[in-house]
């Protein structure tokens, strides 16, 4: 049993609102930020329905004061945006003061750029810039460009859906091993055609509103988001007389070894994730008061998750819900949109609804949370299920 | 804390590397500003009909983990944990250009599958039937060594005994075409052997995968201790040396205990100043080794120097072709390996005979 990681600040923008505020509004009032895309141009824009960020990307460059002539794609404005907001949070007036590193988890990286520009590289000198932004590592350098963070570890985590929840594992340990003071942690996606056209073939897409553990799910909707928190180690939390939003408690991440896409049947790396979780955090599986489950509303992956649950919790499965009818999936981001989410929930002692949902699945007799619950609460558990067999699952908890 | 030890290995690369028997023996010398991997033959390692929809990296990676593992008489680890820059880029570069040329029609799902940065790591974890931790690094020059610190971290802590840590990286014609476009790539062929003195601009670029078994426990055939390793995000020219000793110190070492320095130098005017602020200097007495001239720049290729840096401390002799300087060693010891690409993601390694 060890002792949570301070987490002192978040940051979060995702289809649902630009700041921790809006988006916790949107959580409480139900208001999902699906819609059709709009800054894609798309054949399958009609047949898909996304979570989409309202502001283009000049309004992010301007917002962050970029001069013209940076290269910055979507994800890396995004989550500088996010970043800086949690870096503010946290009441981080010099980064330096202590040893600071950065984790960031990205799937999409420059290929949003790349995509745009594929064949223009080669002859139109405007373009070249957005070249070198292209690998996932450069959107995580330019982060740490504009938190200040210099001389210091700063790497990116690209492990599919699960990636920004094992950004936050390894900071929490990071901070553990005493490597680090401080650590900037979480996710960052943008929509692109690559993931649109990646996920149409795969046929998990869905042509309407994604319904998570609906017996009648007809796959996920895409979303673009970025969320960041700051951990600290209890030596800052107690010289700084930092105000603690919830504690990193436990976290796990194993491989599902079935198939490169699907989950497994009966879940078994979800299962072995939410178990080395919960013995990480010396907690008993009934000390979990609720689950925020990955529940993306495909076929595969809510019935696999669904029956991981039930294999750690038995009987007394906790109240939980999917929020990616609100967000969409967010892919690399999940797991930090995630993570701010279940923060929320652990500090405002509520339980977000699984809209949309209507009919229990027939495989077993488990029901998402349907409507707003207030509740207190001292543990929550979130999951982030990916490809790859990607499993992994992060407990947040009130008390160290 | 327990200690950590590289037990064996496991190479794919632009030299003959796969057979761990040998060490650099026959040379390949390249005239080329793009040099490509050797290929084992990859029916005995993977079944025709699956290697034939695999991509390269993909294939490198299994090979060289296949490899490394026997060597260390394990058919399977506690956890898989790999780095790569940019992941099965000709999966990728397939996927987009589909996506452009067919205007998002006729698409099939595999060269997306096999364009997730994990993918390498999915697929030897599905070949090993290894339910373990499993972590992808994707973060330019020091995604391997994001990697190894990982790796480290748990075996000290004894969370696990044994660790599968690879590099990988392939080349893809069209990320190679828009990286000399602009300069990345050097303009001209260039001949392995000349490629230290070039004074002009990028690299030569390359491909392969460098896999290792890390463990807790020390063995009979074990290579050497990973004493240390540690990355930074920018590093400052001038205050480079600074930075170097702090390392050693933190690790009780100074410059003296050094008794090999493996850089990364790629030939790339520009930027091989880093490691000339080293070499002219605090290390100027030390025997300096290579290895780019012979693997190529990939954003994995220190993946290449750890392999090298491991074989000379087993074998206790340094290859001819390696040798950068006229200093010899007087032992075979201590070895600090240094990276970085473009000025960017900085990394240190130190290792040690056990």
């Amino acid at each position: 049993m060890s002792k949570g990681i301070a987490i002192t600040g978040m940051g979060i923008i995702s289809a649902i609102g630009n700041n921790v505020a809006e988006n916790y509004n949107a959580l409480i009032e139900g208001n999902k930020g699906i819609s059709r895309i709009s800054k894609i141009e798309t054949i399958h824009k009609d047949a898909i329905m996304v979570g989409e960020i309202a502001a283009t990307n000049q309004e992010l460059i301007d917002q962050l004061n970029l001069p013209p002539e940076n290269n910055y794609c979507r994800t890396a404005l995004l989550g500088a945006i996010a970043a800086k907001q949690a870096v503010a949070a946290a009441q981080i007036s010099d980064i330096t003061t202590y040893k600071t590193g950065l984790v960031s988890a990205t799937s999409v990286g420059g290929m949003d750029m790349t995509e745009k520009y594929y064949y223009q590289y080669l002859e139109d000198k405007n373009t070249q810039k957005y070249i070198e932004g292209h690998h996932a590592g450069d959107s995580t350098q330019k982060i740490a460009a504009q938190l200040g963070i210099e001389k210091s570890l700063v790497t990116t985590i690209s492990t599919a859906c699960s990636s920004a929840a094992n950004a936050i594992m390894l900071g929490a340990r990071l901070i553990k091993s005493g490597k680090l003071d401080r650590v900037v942690v979480g996710g960052t996606d943008c929509l692109s055609k690559f993931t649109i056209n990646g996920f149409k073939t795969l046929m998990i897409l869905s042509d309407t509103y994604n319904t998570p553990f609906d017996e009648n799910r007809k796959g996920l909707n895409l979303g673009e988001a970025a969320a960041f928190l700051v951990l600290e180690s209890d030596a800052v939390v107690t010289a700084e007389n930092k105000e603690v939003l919830a504690y990193v408690k436990g976290y796990g991440n194993a491989n599902d070894a079935y198939h490169q896409t699907a989950s497994s049947a009966n879940g078994d790396g979800a299962t072995l994730a939410m178990q080395k979780a919960l013995k990480v955090a010396g907690l008993d599986a009934k000390k979990i008061d609720y689950i925020n489950a990955h529940g993306t509303a495909t076929g595969n992956n809510d019935l696999s998750e669904g029956r991981a649950i039930i294999n750690v919790f038995g009987q007394e499965v906790p109240d939980f819900s999917s929020t990616k009818a609100y967000t969409g999936h967010t892919l690399a981001a999940a797991g930090a949109i995630e993570a701010v989410y279940s923060i929320l929930a652990l500090q405002h002692n509520v339980i977000f609804p699984n809209l949309n949902y209507k009919t229990q699945m027939k495989e077993f007799a488990i029901t998402p949370q349907t409507s707003l619950k207030h509740k207190a609460l001292e543990a929550v558990l979130s999951n982030s299920l990916g490809f790859g067999g990607n499993c992994s699952t992060v407990i947040f908890s009130k008390q160290a | 804390m327990k200690k950590v030890y590289i037990q064996s290995i496991g190479s794919v690369s632009a030299q003959k590397t796969f057979d761990n028997n040998e060490f650099l023996e026959e040379i390949i010398e390249h005239h080329d500003n793009v040099i490509s991997a050797v290929n084992p033959v990859y029916k005995e390692y993977i079944p025709p009909a699956a290697a034939r929809r695999m991509a390269k990296g993909i294939k490198m990676s299994v090979v060289a983990s296949t490899i490394a593992l026997q060597e260390a008489g394990l058919d399977n680890v506690d956890a898989v944990i790999t780095g790569t820059g940019m992941g099965c880029l000709i999966d990728s570069e397939k996927f987009v250009s589909a996506i452009i040329d067919n205007n998002e029609e006729y698409l099939t799902p595999t060269p997306f599958i096999q364009s997730t940065h994990n993918t390498v790591g999915g697929q030897i974890a599905l070949g090993l039937g290894c339910k373990g931790y499993n972590f992808t690094y994707v973060h330019g020059s020091i995604s391997f060594e994001s990697a190894l610190l990982d790796a480290k971290m748990q075996l000290e802590l004894d969370e696990a005994e044994s660790i599968l840590v690879g590099g990988v990286d392939e080349l893809a014609a069209h990320t190679v075409a828009i990286h000399k476009v602009v300069t990345h790539v050097k303009a001209e062929a260039v001949s392995s052997t000349k490629l230290l003195e070039s004074k002009t601009e990028g690299a030569v670029f390359g491909e392969g995968a460098n896999f290792f078994v890390l463990s807790n426990q020390k063995m009979e055939n074990t290579y050497a201790e990973l004493i240390g390793v540690t990355t930074f995000n920018t590093l400052e020219k001038s205050t480079l040396s600074e930075t170097v000793t702090d390392f050693l110190k933190e690790n009780n070492l100074n410059v003296n205990d050094i008794d090999v320095l493996v850089q990364g130098n790629n030939g790339d005017v520009k930027f091989d100043d880093y490691y000339h602020q080293l070499s002219a200097n605090l290390f100027s007495e030390t025997q300096q080794v290579c290895y780019k001239h012979l693997c190529g720049e990939f954003n994995t290729a220190s993946s290449f120097g750890v392999w090298l840096a491991s074989k000379i401390l087993k074998t206790q002799r340094i290859p001819e072709i390696v040798s950068l300087n006229d200093v010899k060693a007087n032992k075979l010891e201590t070895i600090l390996l240094y990276n970085q690409y473009r000025g960017e993601n900085h990394s240190f390694i130190l290792l040690r005979t056990c």
